[in-house]
């Protein structure tokens, strides 16, 4: 439980401004709780609610709710090795809650030689979850008061937001080169296709950059 | 149920899908092809960096200038002390009317 008080505290703006942003999206109170309970990702929420602010087809938004949270498969394939000593429907239950910090956290728990029990996980997970959905109430409540969003910059949030989570990433193999080529990609894609074709595009553009280049670069280095 | 709705629950699968599958799917085989492992990587940067570029291509001075900020405030800081110094820097350029 202790262990999750950092978790919550850096959780709160989000939880407040997904809420918000929801809200000034379209979607009702209700339904950016229950998108805050259901998915639990923050990034993927975000891109979500700002897919649905700009009237792009249904399953275009799920999909790429699905691909920004597509990382979660390797941290479950990597966890899920600690998690041998845990029944089926305790891991069953448990995988919903593993998000980025989650996962970071019980990764530091084994690297001190301690063991996943699942009260710990739970215990580290169940703050933050709760905390999160009572965010988005009652950012979507205070959201739906804001008359003039402009004005705090709302409307352009979500970009500053995206590139705060893209430069989080700047450790990665070529990093550099493929968030060149899909920014180069997407405008391209933008202005000649159209939205929300920009988005699998320009994504794709910078994956498929890193599968035919990287290997290489990945056997040349030491 | 409304399409909204539909929306956020098939979200809500395709996470949970993510989530569980890993363990699932990867677990099965011993090494990862290293192709794979490099897509799979670029994916987050590549999809997140689509939502930011139209956005910045199309903005004006306090939105080019915020994110400049953001990038290089990025270098140092933490998550939440980047989005604030780039929000912080859009409102007061937008207020000063730029």
């Amino acid at each position: 439980m202790r262990d999750s008080i950092p978790m919550v505290v850096a959780a709160i703006p989000f939880g407040l401004l997904f809420g918000a942003l929801a809200v000034e999206n379209g979607l009702t109170v209700t339904e950016a709780i229950l998108m805050s309970a259901m998915i639990y990702a923050g990034a993927s929420q975000m891109v979500g609610i700002d897919l649905f602010g700009q009237q792009v087809a249904p399953w275009v938004i799920a999909l790429s709710i699905f691909a920004v949270n597509f990382r979660h498969v390797l941290y479950s394939a990597a966890i899920g090795r600690r998690l041998g000593h845990w029944s089926g429907p305790r891991k069953t239950f448990g995988f919903f809650f593993l998000i980025d910090q989650q996962f970071a956290e019980s990764e530091r728990r084994v690297q001190k030689g301690e063991r996943i029990s699942f009260a710990w996980y739970m215990g580290l997970a169940l703050p933050v979850y709760v905390g999160w959905i009572i965010e988005a109430g009652i950012g979507a409540v205070f959201g739906g008061l804001i008359e003039n969003p402009e004005q705090f910059g709302l409307d352009f949030v979500l970009p500053i937001y995206f590139l705060a989570l893209v430069m989080g990433f700047r450790k990665t193999p070529g990093w550099l080169p493929i968030v060149v080529v899909s920014a180069v990609a997407s405008i391209v894609a933008f202005h000649a296709v159209g939205s929300p074709w920009h988005v699998s595009i320009g994504a794709m553009a910078g994956i498929l950059l890193a599968v035919i280049w990287l290997p290489g670069e990945r056997e040349k280095a030491p | 149920m409304t399409v909204n709705l539909w929306i956020i629950l098939a979200g809500a699968l395709l996470t949970y899908a993510t989530r569980v599958g890993g363990h699932l799917v990867l677990s099965r085989f011993s090494r990862i092809h290293p192709r794979v492992q490099a897509g799979l990587d670029a994916v987050p940067a590549a999809v997140l960096t689509t939502l930011i570029a139209p956005a910045a291509f199309n903005g004006g001075v306090p939105e080019l200038v915020a994110l400049t900020v953001t990038a290089f405030v990025a270098l140092r800081g933490g998550m939440l002390s980047v989005f604030l110094a780039g929000v912080g820097v859009l409102v007061v350029l937008r207020q000063l009317g730029l």
